[in-house]
């Protein structure tokens, strides 16, 4: 298996630039996710350590080699594709088989890998097949097995799951985990779509345009945002943000009436600024208007999700979210107060759009990027 | 647009049955005269039911215009053309679309320009290059002066010369180009999902495996369609057969149609001209008929 050292890589078209600049490292058998918005250059950067895109400026290296020249055949990386790309003329067993011939392995060894391909997917029925014959999660079993037949170091997948629907997504999702506890491939994931990212990765790469925001695990990305891109990015509902500065006794303030204290002693530098405040909506709670450290709100309107509620509030302008776990009936224009908990906020400044640190007693901007 | 009413539908389909009629009309009359005598068919009116000489004017055409030999040479004109022009045009395109070289585009649409270029417009220099198919060399070396040069070195004067007039190549070369099958296959390319491009090259293929073992297979119902078109017009050209075979054992079977016409002072035997127009007429019906069960097949099982 192999690791993949990304050094300042950079692609442009023409002189339009869509990914300035990124440095990962990647360990072997790992499972990374890259996350982000259409257009921020994910795809542009998994297609570049495929070999599928020109390496504008930086390099790629997997397992120590740099390929940045080599042919995607040379580089030991198989790729599933959003639409499978199947050959529509082909059998599924053909399909599969399509690399094992191309690289000239004999017909007999072909057949029996196919064969133990086909039944790692759960297609062994199937193998006669052509791709118009089959549903959409068989076909998305087809792209993979096509993967898995030439059991490339590396697996590359482009939203492979966007074309499915959304019970056959979390099926399949599932058993992608579950093939990659199997075989170990490092792999990179692609996707929009935070639910999968969050399920998949070992760790996750936020991306903005063309950059990378933030390189954590799921669970470090989701508790500790390392930009405000993050923080609205990442979770759903969006994380609630509020801009408002911070008064010499280390008190956030909104506006008159809407004030957080913050438990910690800031870098006295921040006194007198403006930040960006981020709450989670499952971190509020929604208490009786006028209750003592809470912050007046009136209800606009209210999500049901059946296991829980989204309560959307409206802060004289500002739309702020709480999750609510027992249901309740609100009906529109409702005074609420929403209870913040201190420790639950997270601080941004509002220049860089990078994370303030400030739950180890001293306040710093995070370097982290 | 859906009109339901009653007197609209029975208009369409009147005129849909007087252009039938016209367009089947003549070819009626092709077919009641190659059955006649040759009494019969000078009658006026012409009897309109069938008679019952056909096979005698069959064979009667057939000897008197050597037909097996020119029918032989018209399907493989025709056959050699028509697949010329298929791999030709599916090649061309295929440069056009997955290749980014400098004058690609410029290169595109000078292969579009030859469709305002006809054969029957460019068929002098045409007939100059395939009475010497070396020539434009020749006179490359003769302009450039090496050809002065060669001869002031070593005393050799060079003349190259490759005649294809009454050849079987000269007959199917100059016909190969095509810029409406390249226009066709290229639009093909462009429906074809780049991924599948991308899928083979993560396969390990390369383009000229990528051409046969993808793009090929996946174009034969374009394929079909082009051959079918084309075959039926190579069968159908008359002025380029007539101009560069000057050797009837060359001679095409459309050209030959000329003989079976009955001249001023002869025998006016139409019922034997309509019978070898019938037999010439044929194998391309023929391959329409049966390659028309195999594009439409192909275009209705659009494999996605």
């Amino acid at each position: 298996m192999a690791s993949i050292a990304i050094r300042g890589v950079r692609k442009a078209y023409a002189k339009n630039a869509v990914v300035h600049g990124v440095d990962l490292d990647i360990a072997s058998r790992e499972f990374i996710v890259i996350l982000g918005p259409s257009g921020c250059g994910k795809s542009t950067l998994l297609r570049m350590v495929a070999g599928l895109e020109e390496i504008s400026g930086g390099e790629i290296a997997i397992d120590g080699r740099v390929v940045n020249n080599l042919e995607p055949r040379e580089r030991g990386c198989a790729m599933v594709f959003q639409n499978y790309a199947l050959y529509p003329h082909m059998t599924v067993a053909e399909n599969i088989g399509y690399a094992l011939k191309v690289a000239g392995v004999p017909k007999d060894e072909r057949r029996r890998r196919v064969e133990a391909t086909a039944k790692i997917v759960g297609l062994e029925a199937y193998l006669d097949r052509r791709p118009a014959a089959l549903s959409g999660g068989q076909r998305q079993r087809v792209a993979m097995g096509r993967a898995i037949v030439r059991e490339p170091k590396v697996f590359l997948f482009d939203e492979p799951l966007s074309n499915l629907d959304a019970k056959l997504r979390v099926a399949m999702r599932a058993e992608i985990r579950r093939l990659h506890r199997r075989l170990g491939a490092t792999s990179i994931f692609v996707t929009h779509d935070q639910v999968e990212a969050m399920t998949l990765g070992d760790r996750l790469v936020v991306m903005n345009g063309g950059r990378i925001e933030q390189v954590g695990s799921p669970a470090e990305v989701y508790n500790r945002p390392a930009s405000r891109f993050v923080a609205s990015f990442v979770g759903s509902p969006a994380m609630n943000l509020m801009e408002g500065t911070i008064d010499r006794h280390g008190v956030f303030v909104y506006d008159a009436e809407r004030q957080i204290p913050i438990p910690a002693t800031l870098d006295a530098r921040l006194v007198g600024h403006k930040v960006a405040l981020g709450v989670r909506a499952e971190a509020a709670r929604l208490v009786e208007p006028g209750t003592a450290g809470s912050i007046p709100a009136t209800v606009d309107f209210v999500e049901e999700l059946g296991a829980g509620r989204v309560v959307h509030t409206d802060l004289d302008g500002l739309s702020f979210a709480v999750s609510l776990s027992t249901p309740n009936v609100m009906p529109a224009g409702t005074p609420v107060g929403i209870a913040i908990d201190p420790r639950d906020v997270h601080l941004f400044s509002i220049e860089t759009g990078l994370r303030i640190e400030f739950a180890a007693g001293i306040a710093a901007p995070a370097n982290s990027n | 647009m859906v009109e339901r009413t009653p007197i609209f539908n029975a208009i369409c389909q009147f005129i849909l049955l007087v252009g039938l009629i016209v367009a089947l009309l003549p070819f009626a009359i092709v077919i009641i005269a190659s059955t006649h005598d040759i009494r019969a068919v000078n009658i006026v009116p012409m009897p309109l039911t069938p008679g019952s000489h056909f096979l005698d004017n069959v064979r009667e055409a057939w000897h008197r215009a050597d037909l097996g030999h020119k029918l032989f040479n018209s399907i493989l004109f025709a056959t050699a053309v028509a697949f010329g022009k298929v791999a030709l045009s599916s090649m061309a395109a295929f440069a056009i679309v997955y290749f980014r070289f400098p004058g690609r585009s410029i290169l595109f649409w000078a292969i579009f320009l030859t469709l305002m270029l006809p054969l029957e417009v460019r068929i002098v220099p045409t007939y100059a290059v395939a009475a010497n198919a070396l020539a434009p060399f020749q006179a490359i070396l003769n302009v450039t002066g090496i050809n002065w040069l060669i001869h002031a070195v070593s005393g050799i004067e060079v003349n190259l010369q490759w005649g294809l007039l009454n050849s079987y190549p000269g007959l199917i070369l100059p016909m190969v180009a095509t810029a409406t099958g390249t226009f066709l296959y290229r639009q093909f390319y462009l429906t074809v999902p780049d991924e599948l491009a991308e899928a083979s090259k993560m396969d390990g293929s390369g383009p000229i495996r990528f051409f046969w073992d993808i793009l090929l297979p996946l174009s034969r119902p374009n394929m079909i369609a082009l051959f079918t078109i084309m075959f039926v017009w190579a069968w159908n050209q008359y002025l380029w057969p007539l101009l560069v075979t000057t050797d009837p054992s060359f001679g095409i079977a459309v050209t030959q149609l000329k003989t079976l016409i009955p001249s001023e002072f002869g025998l006016p035997d139409w019922n034997v001209a309509m019978a070898g127009t019938l037999v010439i007429m044929a194998p391309p019906l023929i391959l329409v008929i049966f390659m028309q069960r195999w594009f439409v097949r192909g275009l209705i099982s659009t494999e996605k």
